[in-house]
């Protein structure tokens, strides 16, 4: 059982799939991170896919700042991914609403409607910095599964 | 029936089935990767993906939904167990047809779209494929005598001498049962497309993993039903096995998804027409010797 448990533990790290939402970014995020795909960077040789659908995803990727209208659109799609889950926000304007921080319909970087994990800054973030943060949002991704265990544990014992 | 070596080899194929199937799984992903020019996941990324799926929280859109993925699971495993046993082929087919119809009424049992049109998009491709299995298995009992595998088995020759635009004609069944271009139309290979994942949209987590395990099951069998075209010699065997496999990724890579119109009149044009001409050059072979 526990030998199991470790195998399911080391595929989580393993087996990143990836869900990319444009918020309301310039595409300049959206390219790079559609690079990280390409033969020179192939991301999926550590496993990540971009799987399109977030009932798959274990990690949502966003760009561009957040309106008043994609927000509940936002906030549907992380509430439709399964646990263990992370959410890494691309670039300035993900991060914090960038030079459209004062725009009217802008309520600023992506952490104003879902709980954000790792920031990847830049304008746009390169390639490398973003496969960084993935990679970075993986341990955080094995942490909380750890924790996500013991909350169920807990419940458990209720 | 129930012999000490029967069970084992039941056994045996439930336990190794799915990890050759998964090892398959892996290699396909590292070929396909080296002819995009890509360096590709490791070999066990599949069972990476699996594992990891089993161990996600469950999220379910209904009940009909779960039933399913365990119907098609365990329709995938018996039909494998029955092949191990060298059961009928006639019975092989009719279990493994009920999984792929259930895998069709779990997606269409949610109201997501993408999984509504992967569903009505599967029963197209059960459609296509299925009529030319059938043909695939007269075409067996024809030269053989029989629909018993053990009788194939037995056969002294290889049937693939006899059979090869049926072989290819099975190629076609390959093709659509392994979900590769162009016949990937009900689960594009990648996820972010136009129908998303098809059938597979509203599976998640470990629901996803069970379809997953049942499909290495699926992929096995038709390798498996392959394999009974050079039964008689282990190296003719992998050879044909490894030039049919190298061949269905060359294929995927090289060309684009089809519409279903084109898969259904194209498939069934050809395959039926190669069918004909197979069928037609033995009788008249008969006549001659």
């Amino acid at each position: 059982m526990q030998a199991i448990k470790n195998l399911i533990k080391k595929s989580r790290i393993k087996s990143p799939w990836l869900l990319h939402y444009d918020c309301s970014s310039c595409n300049g995020c959206d390219i790079e991170i559609l690079a990280c795909l390409t033969p020179l960077y192939d991301v999926e040789r550590f496993g990540i896919i971009n799987a399109g659908n977030p009932k798959h995803a274990d990690i949502l990727l966003v760009t561009g700042g957040v309106n008043n209208r994609n927000k509940h659109v936002l906030q549907n799609i992380y509430a439709q991914m399964p646990d263990p889950k992370v959410v890494v926000c691309v670039g300035a304007c993900g991060n914090t609403g960038g030079i459209f921080r004062d725009a009217y319909n802008i309520l600023g970087g992506v952490d104003k409607a879902i709980p954000v994990d790792v920031y990847v800054p830049g304008c746009p973030p390169k390639p490398e910095a973003i496969i960084d943060g993935v990679v970075k949002a993986l341990g955080i991704l094995a942490e909380k599964s750890e924790n996500l265990k013991n909350c169920v544990e807990q419940e458990d014992d209720r | 029936m129930f012999t000490v070596s029967n069970i084992i080899i039941a056994i045996l194929a439930v336990i190794l089935t799915p990890l050759l199937g998964g090892l398959i799984a892996g290699l396909d992903r590292k070929l396909t990767a080296r002819l995009q020019g890509r360096y590709g996941p490791p070999i066990l990324q599949p069972f990476y993906d699996v594992f990891k799926l089993l161990g996600k929280s469950k999220m379910m859109v209904n009940g009909t939904q779960v039933f399913c993925a365990w119907i098609y699971l365990i329709s995938a495993v018996s039909s494998v167990l029955l092949f191990a046993l060298r059961s009928d082929l006639l019975m092989i087919f009719f279990v493994l047809t009920i999984g792929s119809v259930f895998l069709a009424i779990g997606a269409s049992s949610t109201p997501s779209p993408y999984s509504q049109i992967g569903a009505q998009r599967e029963l197209i491709q059960m459609l296509t494929y299925e009529p030319l299995l059938i043909v695939v298995f007269v075409s067996i009992y024809f030269v053989t005598g029989s629909f018993k595998i053990d009788d194939i088995l037995s056969y002294p020759r290889p049937i693939f001498l006899s059979l090869p635009l049926i072989y290819l004609v099975l190629g076609f069944a390959l093709t659509i049962k392994l979900r590769k271009s162009p016949f990937d139309i009900s689960t594009s290979h990648h996820g972010h497309q136009e129908i998303v994942k098809g059938v597979l949209t509203e599976y998640s987590g470990p629901h996803l993993a069970l379809i997953e395990i049942a499909h290495w099951y699926e992929i096995m069998l038709v390798l498996g039903i392959c394999g009974l075209f050079w039964s008689t010699s282990w190296i003719g065997l992998l050879l044909l096995l490894i030039v049919t496999y190298a061949a269905e990724v060359v294929v995927d890579n090289l060309v684009t998804r089809a519409t279903w119109r084109w898969m259904l009149t194209y498939v069934w044009g050809v395959g039926i027409s190669l069918a004909f001409f197979n069928i037609a050059f033995l009788y008249a072979n008969r006549f001659v010797n």
